[in-house]
C-alpha cells in the first residue's frame, strides 16, 4: 500500500477506510481488528483483505456469528489498554450488542469514575439504496444517538473517512464509525498522504449559500450538494452542511448558518420520527427560533419497519435528489 | 444604575466616529469587556468592549451616523434584567407597531408607507414568522405598510430589511415599490418579485438588476477617490525593469529567510526598500502640495495598499527609512496580517507620506493607480514576466521584466523629476543581486 506521506491519492470510500486502517495498524500495535469474516474473507467489502497475512491472526480476529461477544470482548480489551477496531458486518446485525454497547462502553469512564475509559472504535456499514432489503439497509444512528458516552460519526467523503476514522481509533471513549455502503465504490475523491484527524464533533460545510441551510449526512450529503448545484444553476443559493458526526452535533456551524440563511431543511435516510432531524430541528427552534423565517423542514425515510427489497419499495423509502431539489425551491421561495 | 457610553477616541487625532452596528439591542444582557457595538472610523472598524455588566438600555446614536468622540451613544443599565417588557412583542398582530419609548432621543419613525398606507390584509399578517416579527421590530418597520415578495404574498426577512432600507435587498424590494414599471411591457402584470433574485445582493455577491448598498468602507473609498482625482492633477509613466538578478536572489533566500523569520520573503520589501532610497535622493516626491507652497515631508512612511474582502486598506510602514528589508518583511507582513484580521488601528492607516501598490499580485501588466491621501506619487509593481529582451552587447536573452508605473501630481513635480525618479527606482532594483543588507 502507498507510504507517500505527502500530496494526495484519489480512492474511493473502501479504499479510505482500508487505508487508514492499514496505517493504523501500521503505527500501533495495540490496534486490533475483530468481527465477522474480517480475517481469512477480509471482510465482505474487502475492506482487511490481505491483513490476516500481513499482521496475524492475533490481531486481524475473526469472530464466530455474535455480535454481543464482538463488542463485549472488544470493551474488555479496551479497558485494559489495547484499540480494539470491532466490526459489525451489517448495521442491521447490531442489536445483540446493543447492551454491551449502551450499557457497558458508554458508561465504563463514569462508572470507574475515570479509572478505566474504553478506546474502542465500531465500525459498521449501514444505509440502504443497494437493494439490501430487510437485513443490509437500515440506519442505526438515531437508536444510540440518545445515548450520552457515545460519540457517533458518519462521513461520507473520502478524506472525511481517513480524518475521523483516525481521530475515532485516538479517542479514548467508545466511537461508533458509520459507514454507508452505498457510497462505497460510488463516491471517490482526494485524501491527503500521511497521518491526520478531524475533530470529531465538526461538520462541514460542502456549498456554500445564504438562502436556505440544509443539513444532511450519509449517501444524502452527495444528492444534496447534487440538488444545490441544479438550485445555483437557476440563481438560488443554498448552503449544504455534512453533518459528518451525529454525536457530539456541531450545533455551532447548524447554528451560525441558519442565522444566516434563516431557513432550514434537514436529509436523512432514517426514518423520520424522533431522528436525527428532529434533534437538529428542537435545537435550532430552541436556539435560534426568532431568526427563524420559514418553519423548518425535514426530508427522512417513511416510518415504515424496514426498507423492502421491491425496486418500487426501496424507490418509495429513499428521496430523489429531484425531490430535495423540489423541496429547496420551495424553502427558497416561500 | 445607568451607565452612559460615549464615542471613543479610536486613535491619536480621531475627532469622530461612526456606528457602524449595534451587537446588542435595547434589553440584551451585556458582560464586562464584551463587544456590543462596531465603530468605523475613516477605514478602521473596531469592537468596542463594555466597561460595565448590565442591560443595554437605550441606543442614543443610530447605525450610520456620525458623532464626536465623546457624545453619548448609549446607556447600560448597570443593575438586573430589563426593566421594561418588549412593548413591540405584545402588539396585536394586525396592528402597527408602537415606536419604542426612546426618553433621550426619540426614535424617528420609517416613513409609514412609500406608497401611502396599509398594503397588507390580515391574512399576510397572520403568517409572520419569527424573524420577520424580530426584524421589525428591531427595525420600526410596520409591517401593514411592507410588501411581501414571498410564497402568497409573504413577507420575508428580506422584506423587512428592504423596507427598514439596510438591508442588502433594500434596493431591490424599494424599487419595485418606488419606480414605475419601466422594464415591464405589460402594466396589467402585477409587480413580479423579482424571481431570480431570491437571496441579498451583496458587493461579494451582486445580483444582476440590483443595487448593492455602500458599506462605510465603500463610501469612504469612493469619497476619497473623487476627491483625490478631483484636486490632483494626475500624470502618468512607466519604466520596465529587470528583476531577474532579483527574482534569483528571493529565491535562493527565501526558504532560509521563512524559516529564520518566520515571514515570506516576497519581492515587496525590495521594492519599498528601493523607494524609501529614491525618496531619499528625489525629496519632492515624498511631498505634499498646498496654496501656501509644497510641504517637503521629513518623514518617509510607506502605505501597502492590501485588499481585505471586499475592501482596500492602505496600512503605513512608519519611517520605513529606518527598516533593513528583513525588517521590512516583518513590519509589512505585521500589517498585512492585521489588515486581514480587521485589528488595523487608525494609527496605522495614517501618516503615509508614499504609497506602493503590489498590482502584479493580481496579474496586472500595467496600471493607472489613483493618488492617495494628498501624497505627490503612487507606484505600482506589476506581475514579473519572463520576457525576450534585446541586452548591451546586441543579444536577445529571456529576463524576468518588472513593469513600475508611477502616477504623481502633477502640482508637485514635473515628468523630468518623474522620471529621474522612476529611473533611479529602476536602477537600485537591477543592481541588487546580493542577499546583502537582508
Amino acid at each position: 500500500m502507498a507510504v507517500a506521506t505527502t500530496g494526495t491519492t484519489t480512492m474511493n470510500n473502501v479504499e479510505a477506510v482500508r487505508h487508514t486502517l492499514y496505517e493504523a495498524l501500521k503505527a500501533d500495535p495495540k490496534t486490533l481488528i475483530m468481527g465477522e469474516d474480517v480475517g481469512a474473507r477480509g471482510n465482505v467489502f474487502l475492506i482487511t483483505k490481505g491483513f490476516l497475512d500481513e499482521f496475524g491472526p492475533e490481531r486481524i480476529i475473526d469472530t464466530p456469528l455474535a455480535e454481543a461477544s464482538i463488542v463485549g470482548i472488544a470493551v474488555g480489551m479496551a479497558m485494559e489498554g489495547l484499540k480494539p477496531i470491532a466490526e459489525i458486518q451489517f448495521a442491521d446485525f447490531i442489536y445483540p450488542a446493543f447492551n454491551q454497547i449502551v450499557g457497558e462502553a458508554a458508561k465504563t469512564r463514569y462508572r470507574s469514575n475515570g479509572d478505566y475509559t474504553c478506546p474502542l472504535v465500531i465500525r459498521t456499514p449501514y444505509g440502504g439504496g443497494v437493494r439490501g432489503a430487510l437485513s443490509h439497509s437500515v440506519s442505526i444512528e438515531a437508536l444510540f444517538y440518545h445515548v450520552p458516552g457515545l460519540k457517533i460519526v458518519a462521513p461520507s467523503f473520502p478524506s472525511d473517512i481517513k480524518g475521523l476514522l483516525n481521530a475515532a481509533i485516538e479517542d479514548p471513549d467508545p466511537v461508533m464509525f458509520l459507514e454507508h455502503k452505498k457510497t462505497y465504490r460510488l463516491v471517490k475523491g482526494e485524501v491527503p498522504n500521511g497521518h491526520f484527524t478531524i475533530p470529531i464533533g465538526k461538520a462541514d460545510i460542502k456549498v456554500a449559500g445564504d438562502a436556505l441551510t440544509v443539513v444532511s449526512y450519509g449517501f444524502y450529503v452527495h444528492q444534496a450538494i447534487e440538488a444545490a448545484k441544479q438550485l445555483a444553476s437557476e440563481g438560488l443559493s443554498v448552503e449544504v452542511i455534512d453533518l459528518r458526526s451525529i454525536r457530539p452535533m456541531d450545533k455551532t456551524t447548524i447554528l451560525e448558518s441558519v442565522r444566516k440563511t434563516r431557513k432550514l431543511l434537514i436529509i436523512q435516510e432514517d426514518n423520520k420520527f424522533g431522528g436525527i432531524g428532529a434533534e437538529i430541528s428542537a435545537m435550532v427552534v430552541e436556539e435560534a427560533f426568532f431568526d427563524l423565517d420559514a418553519p423548518i423542514r425535514r426530508l427522512a425515510g417513511p416510518d415504515v419497519p424496514a426498507m423492502g427489497y421491491a425496486q418500487t419499495l426501496e424507490e418509495e423509502f429513499m428521496i430523489p435528489t429531484s425531490r430535495m431539489a423540489d423541496v429547496m425551491r420551495e424553502m427558497v421561495k416561500f | 444604575m445607568p451607565t452612559t457610553i460615549t464615542m471613543p477616541q479610536l486613535g491619536e487625532s480621531v475627532t469622530e466616529g461612526t456606528v457602524a452596528q449595534w451587537l446588542k439591542k435595547p434589553g440584551d444582557a451585556i458582560e464586562k469587556y464584551e463587544a456590543f457595538v462596531e465603530i468605523s472610523t475613516d477605514k478602521v472598524t473596531a469592537e468596542v468592549p463594555s466597561p460595565v455588566s448590565g442591560v443595554l438600555k437605550e441606543i442614543i446614536v443610530k447605525e450610520g451616523e456620525t458623532v464626536p468622540t465623546g457624545t453619548p451613544i448609549a446607556v447600560i443599565d448597570e443593575v438586573g434584567a430589563a426593566t421594561q417588557p418588549e412593548p413591540a412583542l405584545k402588539a396585536p398582530h394586525a396592528s402597527p407597531m408602537p415606536a419604542r419609548p426612546q426618553p433621550a432621543r426619540p426614535f424617528v419613525a420609517r416613513p409609514a408607507s412609500r406608497n401611502g398606507g396599509a398594503l397588507n390584509p390580515p391574512e399576510v399578517l397572520r403568517r409572520v414568522s419569527p424573524a420577520v416579527r424580530r426584524l421589525a421590530r428591531e427595525n420600526s418597520v410596520d409591517l401593514t405598510t411592507v410588501r411581501g415578495t414571498g410564497d402568497q404574498g409573504r413577507i420575508t426577512a428580506n422584506d423587512v430589511l428592504a423596507a427598514a432600507g439596510q438591508g442588502p435587498a433594500a434596493a431591490m424590494a424599494a424599487g419595485i415599490m418606488a419606480a414605475p414599471q419601466t422594464r415591464q411591457p405589460a402594466p396589467s402584470a402585477p409587480a413580479p418579485p423579482a424571481p431570480s433574485a431570491p437571496g441579498r445582493s451583496t458587493y461579494d455577491r451582486p445580483i444582476p438588476g440590483t443595487l448593492v448598498p455602500l458599506s462605510q468602507a465603500r463610501k469612504i473609498i469612493a469619497q476619497r477617490m473623487v476627491e483625490s482625482k478631483h484636486t490632483a492633477p494626475h500624470a502618468w509613466t512607466m519604466v520596465e525593469v529587470d528583476v531577474t538578478d532579483l527574482w534569483n536572489l528571493r529565491q535562493r533566500e527565501k526558504d532560509r529567510f521563512q524559516r529564520e523569520k518566520g515571514y515570506a520573503l516576497t519581492l515587496l520589501p525590495f521594492f519599498i526598500h528601493a523607494v524609501v532610497q529614491s525618496l531619499k535622493a528625489y525629496p519632492l516626491m515624498n511631498a505634499r502640495f498646498s496654496d501656501e507652497g509644497i510641504q517637503v515631508l521629513k518623514e518617509i512612511n510607506v502605505g501597502i495598499a492590501v485588499a481585505v474582502g471586499s475592501n482596500l486598506m492602505v496600512p503605513v510602514i512608519r519611517h520605513a527609512d529606518n527598516y533593513s528589508i528583513a525588517g521590512l518583511v516583518v513590519e509589512a507582513g505585521k500589517l498585512i496580517e492585521k489588515a486581514r484580521a480587521r485589528k488595523l488601528t487608525a494609527d496605522d492607516l495614517t501618516g503615509g507620506t508614499f504609497t506602493v501598490n503590489n498590482t502584479g499580485a493580481n496579474g496586472s501588466v500595467l496600471s493607472a493607480p489613483i493618488l492617495n491621501g494628498g501624497q505627490a506619487g503612487i507606484v505600482t509593481m506589476e506581475a514579473v514576466v519572463k520576457r525576450p529582451v534585446v541586452v548591451d552587447d546586441d543579444k536577445i536573452v529571456i529576463r524576468s521584466m518588472m513593469n513600475v508605473c508611477l502616477s504623481l501630481d502633477h502640482r508637485v513635480v514635473d515628468g523630468a523629476i518623474a522620471s529621474a525618479f522612476l529611473v533611479d527606482l529602476k536602477k537600485r532594483l537591477e543592481a541588487r543581486r546580493s542577499g546583502e543588507g537582508l
